[in-house]
């Protein structure tokens, strides 16, 4: 049985089937953000599913209150009828679930690092993003400052390596990835331009969504919050 | 063993935590007290990023954040106790409720720096906090992590320890046990833990600690 995506981003594990399989029907057309680090992390895990994805706006369904009482919101991994909630925290289960292949590194203190940095980006990355969108008019300075010394920070840490991971895509570059999608919307608002090499990984190009999508789910957002003039 | 050190600062709930688990594990350490206003070299080198304690260096390898470090010291040393379940949905719940603590939780560290509607907002968000915790952290539970405490326990533990020496400072009551009897007796089964009780930093020494800073922080302001 494949993995159905229910409305707003929730994914629902009924039964498993570990292949290889590239199999996937999915919509460009429309932005969902917060899931798609499960997403990324399942297929690399090469779990088949078919995602009906709808808008993470609108109506928010009773199962997906039900399943996220605190936060009420995506992303939310439903196995077995148990829901699980927090980006990190359904990457891990993943990857704990499903340790082949593994999205962690097998030695403690790598381990530790790569906790260090998705803490950072899920704390910093997201933030800064929505500091520069959510600006009306000019972008403060500031705020593409503290953008641009977060970028260059995760450059450090990547340095010369393909990975995050190093040899291989692993679990920081699962939390990573998505944010990427947004950095055409970022350059746009901000002003600047972000050199961006990521969006090659198969599992990657094919789950995250168009950039120019994305920029126009942030026109509409700015709409809606009143922000665009 | 490689040698274990840990660069912390006394009344800091985030180095705390570290130091229980080091000691509910029983693993030997060397303690560096910083100074946050002279930082040292070492502390500089070993978290360039942040530059903040606590720092747990295991063999000269530097491992920062502190909910970054229980995890590493339970992976390292998971025996004697165990502060994580076995069970992975049950580890995601306790990651979920330790992600939950230090987002959330943040709330009670910015009710220290604030004044006027800043202030109120934070003493707001740290109320709504208990509120939910009291209403979906425990269940009919013990302790976050079962019969005996883990992670998530030392999480929302400083939490609660800290928050009563900041109620102190501040001249405000927050978390009252009428209102979070769930919680007041989880946090009393929690104190009464006897590593823990051994290592809870003087209250009343951070009370006068914590009053100078405020009065410094309120003046400047």
């Amino acid at each position: 049985m494949p993995i159905n995506l229910d409305t707003q981003g929730l994914i629902t594990i009924s039964q498993l089937k570990e292949t290889r399989t590239k199999k996937v029907n999915l919509s460009k057309g429309e932005v969902v953000l917060l899931d798609c680090w499960a997403k990324i992390a399942l297929a690399e895990k090469g779990v088949e599913y078919e995602p009906e994805l709808r808008t993470c706006l609108g109506a928010k369904s009773d199962l997906l209150l039900k399943s996220n009482p605190i936060y009420k919101k995506v992303p939310v991994l439903l196995h077995d009828g148990k829901p699980l909630c927090e980006s990190t925290v359904i990457v891990n289960y993943i990857d704990e679930t499903w340790p082949s292949p593994p999205l962690l590194p097998s030695c403690a203190s790598e381990r530790a690092k790569a906790r260090f940095w998705a803490d950072f980006i899920d704390k910093k990355v997201i933030d800064a993003v929505c500091n520069i969108w959510k600006s009306k008019g000019k972008v403060p300075g500031t705020a593409k400052n503290e953008f641009i010394e977060i970028l260059k920070q995760l450059v450090g840490a990547l340095g010369e390596k393909d990975f995050f991971g190093g040899d291989s895509f692993g679990f920081v570059d699962v939390i990573a990835i998505p944010l990427t999608c947004w950095f055409y919307a970022v350059e746009k608002f901000g002003g600047f331009k972000v050199e961006n090499e990521c969006m090659q990984r198969e599992t990657v190009a094919r789950i995250l969504p168009d950039p120019e999508k994305v920029c126009e789910f942030v026109i509409m957002l700015r709409n809606m919050f009143g922000i665009e003039q | 063993m490689a040698e274990v050190k840990l660069h912390g600062g006394w009344a800091s709930p985030f180095s705390n935590k570290v130091v229980w688990a080091l000691k509910l594990k029983g693993i030997p350490y060397e303690y560096i007290e910083e100074d946050l206003y002279n930082k040292s070299a070492s502390l500089l080198k070993y978290n360039p990023v942040h530059k903040m304690i606590p720092v747990l260096v295991h063999g000269e390898k530097p491992v920062c954040e502190s909910m970054v470090i229980l995890e590493y010291i339970e992976e390292m040393w998971p025996q004697n106790p165990s502060l994580m379940p076995s069970d992975p949905y049950d580890r995601a719940q306790a990651r979920f409720w330790i992600k939950f603590a230090e987002d959330k939780g943040v709330a009670v560290w910015k009710m220290f720096f604030s004044t006027g509607q800043v202030l109120e907002n934070a003493m707001k968000a740290a109320l709504e906090m208990l509120q939910t915790v009291e209403k979906h952290g425990l269940g009919e539970k013990k302790f976050f992590n079962g019969d005996n405490i883990g992670l998530a326990d030392l999480a929302f533990g400083a939490i609660a320890y800290w928050l009563q020496v900041l109620e102190d400072v501040m001249g405000v009551k927050l978390f009252e046990s009428h209102k979070f009897p769930s919680l007041h007796e989880w946090f009393e089964n929690f104190r009464k833990v006897p590593v823990i009780e051994e290592n809870l930093p003087n209250q009343h020494e951070m009370v006068i600690a914590f009053k100078r800073r405020r009065e410094t922080l309120v003046t400047s302001a």
